[in-house]
């Protein structure tokens, strides 16, 4: 466990050292908010509906800008030798990576989603989904990012491998979570999507500490 | 407690694409300096990767004993530590937060302050790795081997990018080592000691 | 030597079936269309844009079939470290991407008459649709990695992977189609899958079904074939200049 800890610390303060850290993803989906009603045009209600889904298109994308670091450097140094000679099993190793990943994306989106969706006039009553499926989802975009990112690391252009690569596998997440939103706009119940939601993050937690480490390991080979 | 690890190497092969580096390499290193010598390309580095269990030996095996006990199979990675070409620092943090860290990892023998006194870095501590030069980012992945104080060191290229004054700490620490009962296996360019043994591959 | 022990009894066992395969492709597939296009009568709601089911729904059956034919293969490679399975998996995926491909667009060619549009992002082409990335994401990961066993092992991680996400994938496109259906779009039954189809629509569609399937095997081991080749050209070159 004290390693784990360490590992997640040190992704921590390497991500608030690097390039803005967290606030970086939190620029980018504020940018892409900004394009799309100057790309469609301030019509506040067609915003409005789009909103939720919107916002889920560009968490993901912003999460996956973030992606090809999770592994990238560790390679290139050398770190990822003494990751895995380390006490903690390599599936361990995976999951604190995938979790400082979170802590410095996922999270940071969730709580700026409430304003952006304020800006695209989102109706009130998807504030309390978003909120939620963004905290259950978001999850799942890190988790099978780190697959992606384990596949792809020390590639070159790995980055533009790595969307091709993990853009499907997001396709569910992407789905229940603007459903959630979707439903609780037009008056029906979001508690499915999110239960489905919930389903999809827990299958990606038990897929992605073996399959990341099993990336790795043939990357080290 | 006197480390006195053994390594011995039966029957390695490394495979690169579709190159065979090498094949059939047996030797055992015990308490003492092993270099392994040959030249650029010959495996060396391949060679201590396979030894540390970073990578897996396209044949034979390697086994682990302290003195007359075969250490279990899965508990090798607990014994050694593996100083690899790249230097496994982060530039973002400070040389002291380095080691601090690869003690939080690994567990070490002593405090990351006295590891960096012994290879001369105090005045750097406080520095992001980035600041530093090759040199003293060399001399900074041997403090935290240092620290670790594991019994086994595995080596690739201690002296690379280091000045002659450089060259005689590694020399120092790695007598210290083997005074104290430690293994050092390393592969070289430049001899460390002339007492060492030689694992020659070509 | 060892390792071509077994790529030598592939080749020979492709060299005895292939002709075969051809034969067999070329007569199903022969009849079919000629029964399809020809023989068989029109639909008596979709008249007779419905021919273009007997090239989809083969295609639509292949592009599911070569990918479970991948995974078995990158399962066995991945387990077994067997090197053809390891060409079986990688020479499968860009089958299985054209039959994706072809299925998608005659989906979209079938889709002008019956709903008005192109593309009316019906959950099954939807679902195409994001097969087809994820064989274009496995031949690219394929692509980006230069060692022959670390490419193979990471695509078969990556294929497996996409196996249990497959029927998550299947299941939130359906269940997304649900929540957006408009009322504008005329639902799409696939007529082949219901049970109330005319036997002499039936025949020709089973003949194209199995007669592709002929054909996708057959151009599968010829180019388990070629890849095998282009391994031991490979390793001779590799010979070479190590002198």
């Amino acid at each position: 466990m004290s390693g784990f800890i360490a590992l997640l610390r040190r992704d921590l303060v390497l991500a608030f050292r690097l390039g803005g850290g967290p606030f970086l993803g939190v620029g980018f989906f504020l940018t892409v908010t900004t394009l799309l009603p100057l790309g469609v045009g301030a019509r506040l209600e067609l915003l409005g509906q789009a909103a939720g889904g919107f916002l889920w298109v560009a968490a993901s994308l912003s999460a996956l800008l973030s992606l090809e670091r999770i592994f990238q450097a560790d390679v290139e140094d050398g770190s990822l030798d003494q990751i895995l000679l380390g006490p903690l099993p390599l599936e361990a190793s995976v999951l604190a990576k995938a979790l400082a990943h979170w802590l410095t994306t996922g999270l940071p989106l969730t709580a700026a989603a409430p304003a952006l969706a304020l800006l695209l006039n989102m109706p009130v009553a998807g504030y309390g989904p978003l909120l939620l499926s963004l905290l259950i989802g978001s999850p799942a975009l890190s988790l099978i990012g780190t697959i992606g990112a384990a596949l792809t690391a020390g590639l070159r252009r790995g980055g533009l491998l790595l969307s091709l690569v993990v853009l499907p596998l997001f396709v569910p997440v992407v789905i229940f979570g603007a459903g959630a939103v979707a439903a609780a706009i037009n008056g029906f119940n979001p508690v499915p999507a999110l239960l489905f939601l919930g389903a999809t993050s827990l299958v990606a937690l038990v897929v992605t500490p073996p399959a990341a480490a099993a990336a790795l390991r043939i990357h080290l080979s | 407690m006197v480390p006195n690890i053994t390594l011995d190497a039966r029957d390695l092969a490394c495979r690169r694409g579709e190159r065979v580096l090498f094949s059939g390499l047996s030797f055992s290193a015990g308490p003492g300096l092993t270099e392994i010598v040959g030249p650029n390309g010959a495996g060396k580095t391949s060679l201590l990767r396979i030894l540390s269990g970073v990578m897996a030996s396209a044949a034979g095996r390697v086994q682990m004993s302290r003195g007359e006990v075969l250490l279990e199979a899965g508990s090798y990675a607990a014994v050694l530590h593996y100083m690899a070409h790249a230097d496994a620092l982060k530039p973002q943090m400070t040389a002291r937060e380095n080691l601090a860290f690869a003690a939080a990892w690994f567990g070490a023998g002593m405090s990351p302050e006295a590891a960096l006194e012994r290879l001369r870095l105090s005045r750097q501590s406080h520095l992001p790795v980035a600041y530093l030069s090759a040199g003293q980012r060399r001399r900074l992945a041997l403090a935290r081997c240092y620290m670790l104080a594991r019994p086994l060191w595995l080596l690739d290229e201690p002296v690379a990018s280091l000045d002659a004054a450089g060259r005689a700490l590694v020399a120092e620490l790695v007598a210290g080592h083997v005074m104290g009962g430690g293994t050092v296996v390393a592969a070289t360019h430049d001899a460390l000691s002339p007492d060492a043994r030689r694992v020659e591959i070509a | 030597m060892l390792r071509y022990a077994n790529p030598k009894r592939f080749l020979d066992l492709s060299a005895a079936v292939l002709p075969w395969l051809w034969l067999g492709a070329a007569g199903l597939m022969g009849w079919g269309l000629w029964a399809g296009l020809f023989a068989s009568p029109p639909d008596y709601q979709q008249s007779e844009s419905v021919r273009i089911m007997y090239v989809h729904v083969p295609s639509a059956w292949l592009s599911m079939f070569l990918y479970g034919v991948m995974f078995a293969a990158s399962v066995v490679g991945l387990v077994w470290r067997h090197p053809l399975a390891d060409a079986a998996a990688k020479e499968a995926a860009p089958i299985g991407a054209c039959f994706t491909a072809i299925c998608l667009v005659t989906g979209s060619l079938w889709g002008r008459p019956m709903w008005g549009t192109y593309w009316a992002w019906d959950p099954r082409l939807t679902s195409e649709l994001v097969l087809l990335i994820l064989y274009l994401g496995y031949m690219a990961l394929w692509a980006a990695i230069e060692d022959r066993q670390k490419a193979a092992r990471s695509a078969a991680v990556l294929c497996i992977v996409g196996v249990i996400n497959i029927p998550i994938i299947h299941f939130s496109v359906e269940w997304w189609n649900s929540l957006h259906q408009g009322p504008s779009v005329v639902r799409f039954e696939n007529g082949a899958l219901a049970p109330a189809i005319d036997p002499s629509m039936l025949w020709p569609l089973l003949a194209m079904a199995v007669g592709s399937t002929l054909l996708a095997i057959a151009v599968l081991f010829v180019r388990i074939g070629t890849e095998i080749g282009r391994r031991r050209l490979a390793t001779l070159m590799a010979q070479q200049a190590a002198g």
